[in-house]
């Protein structure tokens, strides 16, 4: 049954980094069309647009979001990689373990970071 | 094209009692109109090398037992004419991802183990039905549209030859068994889902597919395992997400009372089972 979760997991995570990935697509690279986002001047990337953005609490929920969602995705792929490889059940024990705690890592790391982020933002 | 009169078979040889590793021999035999792969290596037994071993029968694509990795292709050797290989060099080895008995007999017993595994018959509650029936399960012509394709397969391995994950990974029960317990969970007389998720949800599903399509490509019966492989995915996520509808099996047709035999039309002999 974890197959069955895991993989659908991995499709609704698909889902959300196309659409947390389209919105910054949409905001980084497509401003001269749509312009959204951007309260202090035309260009996504000035200086007042980035905090801007830092201060609103959406965006630092999608960045957290985006950051889960990207990092089970990818390293969901990567331990198939991994599995095709033939390891083991000792090793697919050891793998599912650094994967899940590197993963977890990274996330707890990024959260930290789109949340300090946030707060320094908040007080300029 | 040309058609040469003579054709060069390059065979992969194997004796496990000799102890040597497998290896290639090349046999040139004459070539008629017609003649298939199979004709060819029944020549070669005859004339130039008895020792040789495959696996065939029925000679004409209904058996599925002579496939073969034939010009670097799974296919059927009673089903492959040489002339139409177009190649004055034919390449005959056993089926990739198999390991070899002898010669070109492939060990099919963990495709088939896969296959019992994922349950490939009918499922019900009402199994007395399906043992002594009282009447016809009932079908509607667009609900056998959902699986009559796969029923086509005549588990010749092809596709498990062809399949760049069975390469790699030995968890992974591969596109025919697969196919066939969809063509099972398709089927609006079986109400085997549950039993079979117990292993599709495991790491031997559908998961480890990568689309390649290879299985369906190389099928001779023109079954499209991938496809079935991919609605198998699309059953089990909306299964996960509890918005998979579990049909119920078709009701039993009773059987009819007021029809009376047309004259001339002889009973049907007793059942011998």
């Amino acid at each position: 049954m974890r197959d069955q979760r895991l993989w659908t997991w991995h499709l609704a995570a698909g889902a959300i980094i196309l659409v947390l990935l389209g919105l910054h697509m949409i905001i980084m690279h497509l401003d001269v069309l749509v312009g959204i986002f951007n309260p202090g001047s035309p260009h996504p990337t000035d200086w007042v647009n980035v905090v801007a953005r830092a201060k609103a609490g959406f965006f630092t929920f999608s960045y957290i979001v985006l950051l889960g969602a990207a990092l089970f995705h990818g390293l969901y792929g990567f331990r198939n990689i991994l599995f095709e490889l033939g390891p083991g059940a000792e090793l697919k024990k050891a793998l599912n373990v650094v994967l899940t705690l590197g993963g977890l890592g990274l996330f707890a790391f990024g959260t930290w970071a789109a949340w300090a982020a946030g707060a320094l933002a908040r007080t300029l | 094209m040309t058609t040469p009169d003579t054709v060069t078979y390059r065979l992969r040889r194997y004796d496990p009692a000799s102890g040597q590793p497998p290896a290639w021999e090349d046999i040139t035999i004459p070539v008629t109109p017609g003649m298939t792969v199979l004709d060819g290596l029944k020549v070669i037994k005859e004339t130039a090398s008895p020792t040789l071993a495959w696996r065939s029968s029925c000679r004409m694509g209904v058996c599925g037992s002579c496939g073969m990795f034939i010009n670097g292709r799974p296919q059927l050797a009673c089903n492959t004419q040489i002339k139409e290989l177009g190649t004055p060099v034919v390449t005959v080895a056993p089926l990739p991802n198999f390991r070899i008995i002898r010669d070109l007999v492939p060990d099919l017993r963990p495709m088939f183990d896969a296959h019992a595994a994922l349950m490939p018959h009918i499922i019900r509650d009402d199994m007395t039905e399906v043992f002594e029936p009282t009447g016809e399960f009932l079908q509607t012509p667009e609900e056998l549209e959902h699986f009559l394709q796969f029923t086509y397969c005549i588990k010749c391995g092809c596709c498990m030859s062809a399949c760049p994950t069975m390469a790699t990974d030995p968890a992974y029960s591969g596109p025919m068994p697969l196919a066939q317990a969809h063509r099972y969970n398709a089927d609006s007389r079986d109400g085997g889902f549950g039993s079979r998720r117990r292993v599709l949800a495991t790491e031997k599903g559908p998961w480890k597919c990568h689309y390649a399509g290879e299985c369906s490509q190389v099928c001779p019966k023109g079954v499209d395992p991938a496809r079935a492989i991919q609605l198998m995915k699309r059953q089990l996520v909306f299964d996960y997400l509890k918005l998979f509808k579990h049909p119920c099996p078709s009701k039993v047709a009773p059987k009819p009372t007021e029809i009376k035999r047309r004259e001339g039309v002889p009973e049907a002999p007793a059942p011998t089972l």
